[in-house]
C-alpha cells in the first residue's frame, strides 16, 4: 500500500496498517435490532462498567427514550421509535397497529475514522484490536473529533474538557472479556466477535428475516465499501437508517482532505501573488 | 449542556416519531424526533470564529509587510508587521483558551499529522507567531536588523500559508456548510484576509504609503464578496443557512462592511480619515464574514436536513463513482 492510501484509508487490517505486529483478529458489534427489546441493560452495563458520570435525568417525551443519543457521558444509546402503520390489522384505538423499533446504538469504531484522522494530538488512536479509543491523558479537549465524526457519537464532556467516547471496553478486550454492553443484552441483540465472523452472522441472518417476509431488514455499516471503509460495529436495521437517527451515507471527511489541501495550497499562492501584484504595480507610481 | 440544546429542539411533537421536517424545495426528512444527526460544533464563535479572523489578518499581514519592507514604505512595513504579530499572538491565545484542557496545549505539537489541519496549522503558527513578532520587535526597536530581514521573510513564506489553511480546518469536518464549501472556502478565506490586511495597512499607516493596500482592498473586498455567494450557491442546500437566520444578517452587514471599505479605500489618497474609515470597515467586513461561516456551519448541525437530505440525493443517484 503506497504512503498516502495508507494515510488516508487503512483498509480493513486497520491494525496492522497502525503498525501492529501479529495484531489479534479485529473485533466488533454485530447489533441485531430486530431482537432488540429495549431493555437498556446496554446503557446501565456500559455506564457502570465505564464509570460514566450522570449526565441528567430528564424527561423528554420522545417515547421511552431519555437519553436522546450518543454523547461523551452516552456511549450505548437505544432508540426508540413507534410507527403507527396504516392499513396494517389493528383494533383497539390502534394498539395493533403500532410498531415498534429499538436500537441500541453506539461508535461505529470505523474502517476510516474522521475523529482519528482529524485529531491533532494523537490522543485518537487505533488499537492493536482494530478498535478506535481516546487517551485521556493525552486529549487536550480541542473539540475538532466532535463534529468530524459523521455520526454524532464523539462529544466533549464539558465539566473535564476532554472528549468521551465508547472504548469498545478496552480494558475487559485486553483481558479476554467481551464488552460490558454485550455481556449484559439478554437477547443477543448485541453480538461481540471478531468481525469476519460478525459480518457472516449477519449476512445469516439477514438472509433468515428476508425469507420470513420482512423485506425492510438491511444491514447498516456492514460494507467495506461504504463511505467510512464499513464499521467495526455494524447493525442490522428493519428501516431506514435516519429513522433511527443514523446518516443513510455517511462519508469520512478525510477523503476529500487531499483535495483540500490542494484549493488551500493554490489559494495561499493566490494570495502571495495577489500581493505581490498590488506591490509591483505600484512601484514606480506610488 | 447537550441534553437542554436537543429537548429544545423535539418541543411539544417529541410524541411524534417519524417527525417529518419540511425541506427547502418541499423536501421532506425523515429524522429521529427531529434531532441533529452529528454531534454539535463546541467551539466557541468568540474563540475560533474570531481566530478564523485574526489568523487570516495575521498571514495576510506578513505578506504586505515584507512587500513594503522590499519596496521601501517603512511606515505602511511596521504597521502590517505589529498588525502580523498582534493578530497572531491574539489568535494563538484564542486557540488554547478554547481549549477544553488549556495546559495541554502543547500536545498539539506531539505529532506531526497531515491528516489533521489543526495539527498542521499549530506547527505553522508555531514558527509564524515567533517569526512575526521577531520581525516587529526588530522593525520597532531597530535591534538586529538582519535578524528582523530573516524573520520578516519566513514571515512571508508562512502567512499565506496560515491564512488559507484554516479553510480545510473547517472543511475537513461533517458539519454539511463547511464540508461542502471546501472547494471554494480557501479562496473565500485569503481574500478575506487580505481584505483585513488592507484594513490594518489603511488605519495604521500614514497616507503617503498606502497605494499598495489601497489596491489590495480594491482587488480583496470585492472578491471577498462574490465568492462566498458563489460557494453558498455551488453548495447545494447547504448553502441554505448562508441566505437566511443569523448567518445570512451577519453576512449581509459583512458584504455592505466590505464593500464600503473597499469603495472608501479608492478616495483614501489624501483624506486621513477616510482611509481610517475604510479601513475599519475592511476590519469589520472581515471578521462579521468569518462570524457569519461560523453560525452557518453551526445552523446546517443543529438540523438533520441538512445532513439527511443530500446523502439520500447521493444514495438515489446512479453509482458512476463521481462526485461534484
Ligand atoms: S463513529 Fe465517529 S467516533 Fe466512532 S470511530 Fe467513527 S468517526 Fe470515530
Ligand atoms: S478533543 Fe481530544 S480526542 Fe478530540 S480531536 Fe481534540 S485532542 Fe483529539
Amino acid at each position: 500500500m503506497t504512503r498516502s492510501a495508507r494515510i488516508f484509508s487503512n483498509g480493513q487490517a486497520v491494525a496492522a496498517a497502525s503498525g501492529y505486529d501479529g495484531a489479534p483478529p479485529r473485533v466488533g458489534f454485530f447489533t441485531d435490532t430486530s431482537v432488540c427489546i429495549g431493555c437498556k441493560a446496554c446503557e446501565v452495563a456500559c455506564k457502570e462498567w465505564n464509570r460514566i458520570p450522570e449526565d441528567g435525568l430528564t424527561f423528554t417525551a420522545m417515547s421511552y427514550d431519555n437519553t436522546q443519543g450518543l454523547g461523551a457521558d452516552s456511549w450505548r444509546h437505544v432508540a426508540f421509535v413507534e410507527q403507527v402503520r396504516e392499513g396494517a390489522p389493528g383494533d383497539l384505538a390502534g394498539a395493533g397497529r403500532v410498531r415498534w423499533l429499538m436500537s441500541s446504538d453506539v461508535c461505529k469504531h470505523c474502517t476510516e475514522a474522521a475523529c482519528l484522522d482529524v485529531c491533532p494530538t494523537g490522543a485518537i488512536l487505533r488499537t492493536e484490536f482494530g478498535t478506535v479509543v481516546v487517551q485521556e491523558d493525552v486529549c487536550n479537549g480541542c473539540g475538532y473529533c466532535v463534529p468530524a465524526c459523521p455520526f454524532g457519537v464523539i462529544d466533549q464532556r464539558k465539566e473535564d474538557g476532554r472528549a468521551w467516547k465508547c472504548t469498545l471496553c478496552y480494558d475487559r478486550l485486553g483481558a479476554g472479556h467481551e464488552p460490558a454492553c454485550a455481556g449484559a443484552c439478554p437477547t443477543e441483540s448485541i453480538q461481540f466477535g471478531p468481525l469476519d465472523e460478525l459480518r457472516e452472522r449477519a449476512d445469516r441472518r439477514l438472509a433468515a428475516l428476508h425469507g420470513a417476509g420482512m423485506v425492510d431488514a438491511r444491514l447498516y455499516g456492514r460494507d467495506p465499501d461504504d463511505g467510512v471503509g464499513g464499521g467495526g460495529a455494524f447493525f442490522l436495521l428493519l428501516d431506514d437508517p435516519e429513522v433511527y437517527g443514523l446518516p443513510p451515507d455517511p462519508v469520512v471527511t478525510t477523503r476529500d482532505l487531499p483535495q483540500m489541501w490542494l484549493h488551500a495550497g493554490i489559494a495561499a499562492v493566490a494570495l502571495a501573488v495577489t500581493v505581490a501584484g498590488v506591490f509591483v504595480g505600484g512601484h514606480h507610481a506610488p | 449542556m447537550r441534553h437542554e440544546g436537543k429537548l429544545a429542539r423535539v418541543g411539544p411533537e417529541g410524541v411524534v416519531p417519524r417527525r417529518r421536517a419540511q425541506g427547502g424545495d418541499d423536501q421532506t426528512c425523515t429524522s429521529y424526533y427531529g434531532l441533529p444527526v452529528i454531534n454539535q460544533p463546541v467551539w466557541s464563535a468568540r474563540d475560533v470564529a474570531g481566530y478564523l479572523f485574526l489568523g487570516g489578518l495575521a498571514g495576510a499581514s506578513a505578506l504586505v509587510g515584507a512587500g513594503a519592507h522590499v519596496t521601501e514604505r517603512p511606515r505602511l512595513a511596521r504597521s502590517a508587521k505589529l498588525g502580523a504579530a498582534g493578530a497572531a499572538a491574539l489568535s494563538m491565545l484564542a486557540l488554547v483558551h478554547d481549549l477544553g484542557r488549556p495546559a495541554r496545549a502543547l500536545h498539539m505539537l506531539r505529532v506531526v499529522k497531515p491528516t489533521s489541519p489543526m495539527n498542521v496549522g499549530s506547527w505553522l503558527l508555531a514558527a509564524f507567531g515567533p517569526a512575526t513578532a521577531v520581525a516587529a520587535a526588530s522593525d520597532v526597536t531597530g535591534v538586529s536588523p538582519v535578524l528582523g530581514d530573516a524573520a520578516t521573510v519566513c514571515a512571508a513564506v508562512l502567512g499565506p500559508a496560515v491564512a488559507a489553511y484554516t479553510a480545510a480546518l473547517i472543511s475537513n469536518t461533517a458539519v454539511p456548510s463547511w464540508h461542502e464549501g471546501r472547494r471554494e472556502m480557501p479562496f473565500v478565506f485569503v481574500a478575506s484576509g487580505a481584505s483585513a490586511a488592507a484594513g490594518v495597512g489603511l488605519v495604521l499607516a500614514p497616507a503617503g504609503e498606502l497605494a499598495p493596500v489601497r489596491r489590495l482592498a480594491a482587488v480583496a473586498g470585492p472578491t471577498e464578496i462574490v465568492l462566498t455567494k458563489l460557494m453558498a450557491r455551488k453548495m447545494g442546500l447547504a448553502g441554505e443557512p448562508y441566505r437566511t437566520g443569523r448567518a445570512g444578517a451577519t453576512l449581509r452587514i459583512a458584504e455592505v462592511c466590505t464593500l464600503l471599505g473597499a469603495g472608501g479605500a479608492l478616495f483614501a489618497r489624501t483624506r486621513r480619515a477616510v482611509a481610517l474609515g475604510s479601513g475599519l470597515a475592511l476590519l469589520a467586513g472581515s471578521a462579521l464574514e468569518r462570524f457569519a461561516i461560523f453560525y452557518a456551519g453551526l445552523h446546517s448541525a443543529q438540523d438533520p436536513r441538512y445532513s439527511v437530505l443530500p446523502q439520500r440525493e447521493r444514495l438515489s443517484r446512479p453509482p458512476d463513482g463521481t462526485s461534484r
